[in-house]
């Protein structure tokens, strides 16, 4: 089965690994982590994303940068914001993220 | 004219999983429904019931403002940046989740029943430095007012959060009509029935019935029985 790859940037570790964790637990999802904008942009030149999930952590200059940069990249590659850091929002986040597509 | 919308209370989402019962307003964990995400700001509305003994283990959150009111019983709060207390009915914590916490919250009484309500707003900014605040409410006993239990300023009367938001609870006597002035213009409120029956903008609400009414300065609101309930004024745009 082709999985569903979510991209997922923030800087907070232990949080990142339960998002991950979480998006995992689900059979048709696969998480990828990355903790910095260079990251982030460096993983989607390699690979084919269904949507990037903003995390905490990143300044408001670095979220912006990687908003304008993923545009100019894919530009049909959709992203937002994640609140909450855990189970509670994130799946309909996704949801509505991948409804972007 | 104002707009409304009204979620009765049997058509909450339900999660069950034996230690906790939880009816949820809006779309949360498992329970996913386009049309319930949210209300302005306000993204979390959770009435739980926590049995005896039980509740959340550790687990993380982030940019989020976390609000629980207990409605009955006591919780066994800890968290990440070294708080550990205990709330009770009456009394209201704030968490400002920010870059990141971790928290466990536990029903304190090992045999009883603990229910409050969880709610969640997005934050008015992102990666704030968390934070944990918990206040008695003094005033709750009052009847036939709005009292104000949550506002956006620290000097204000009730906890502050990071965002442009006003709670206030009621306990109306049957027949009291009260007029809410809503703070700041493009708010809306929801307003959740904790008891009793009341009716606004000529909806009657009974029970654990929310509704929201937006694009209006004021409204009235009116017990039709002896009735308690939420405020919450939220920014529609944020």
């Amino acid at each position: 089965m082709q999985k569903i790859e979510i991209l997922i940037v923030g800087t907070n570790k232990p949080i990142m690994e339960t998002i991950a964790r979480l998006i995992d637990k689900e059979e048709k999802w696969l998480a990828t982590i990355a903790y910095t904008v260079e990251e982030a942009l460096a993983l989607c030149r390699l690979k084919d994303f269904s949507l990037v999930l903003i995390c905490a952590g990143l300044s408001k200059d670095e979220e912006n940068q990687l908003s304008l940069s993923l545009k100019q990249l894919k530009a049909d590659l959709p992203f937002v914001k994640h609140y909450g850091g855990g189970s509670g929002l994130l799946y309909a986040e996704i949801y509505q993220g991948l409804a972007l597509q | 004219m104002a707009q409304t919308v009204v979620h009765k209370a049997n058509t909450r989402g339900v999660a069950d999983h034996g230690w906790l019962k939880s009816y949820q307003s809006f779309s949360f964990a498992g329970y996913y429904n386009p049309e319930r995400i949210n209300f302005g700001a306000l993204r979390v509305l959770n009435d739980d019931i926590v049995t005896g003994g039980m509740g959340f283990g550790e687990h993380p959150h982030d940019n989020m403002e976390i609000i629980s009111i207990p409605l009955e019983g006591e919780l066994q709060h800890k968290d990440s940046m070294g708080n550990t207390a205990t709330i009770k009915a009456g009394e209201i914590q704030v968490m400002s989740a920010g870059t990141g916490i971790y928290h466990s919250e536990y029903n304190a009484d090992a045999k009883n029943p603990a229910k409050f309500l969880q709610i969640w707003l997005f934050p008015n900014k992102r990666n704030v430095t968390p934070r944990y605040d918990q206040i008695l409410l003094n005033d709750t006993d009052k009847r036939d007012e709005f009292v104000q239990i949550l506002s956006p300023n620290a000097a204000d009367a009730g906890v502050w959060i990071y965002q442009d938001a006003w709670f206030n609870l009621g306990k109306f006597n049957t027949d009291v009509t009260k007029t809410y002035n809503l703070n700041k213009k493009g708010d809306g409120v929801y307003i959740f029935v904790l008891k009793g029956e009341i009716e606004v903008n000529g909806q009657i609400l009974a029970t654990r019935d929310g509704f929201g009414i937006w694009e209006t300065d004021s409204f009235e609101v009116k017990a039709i029985s002896d009735a308690e309930f939420l405020m919450m004024e939220v920014p529609m745009e944020f």
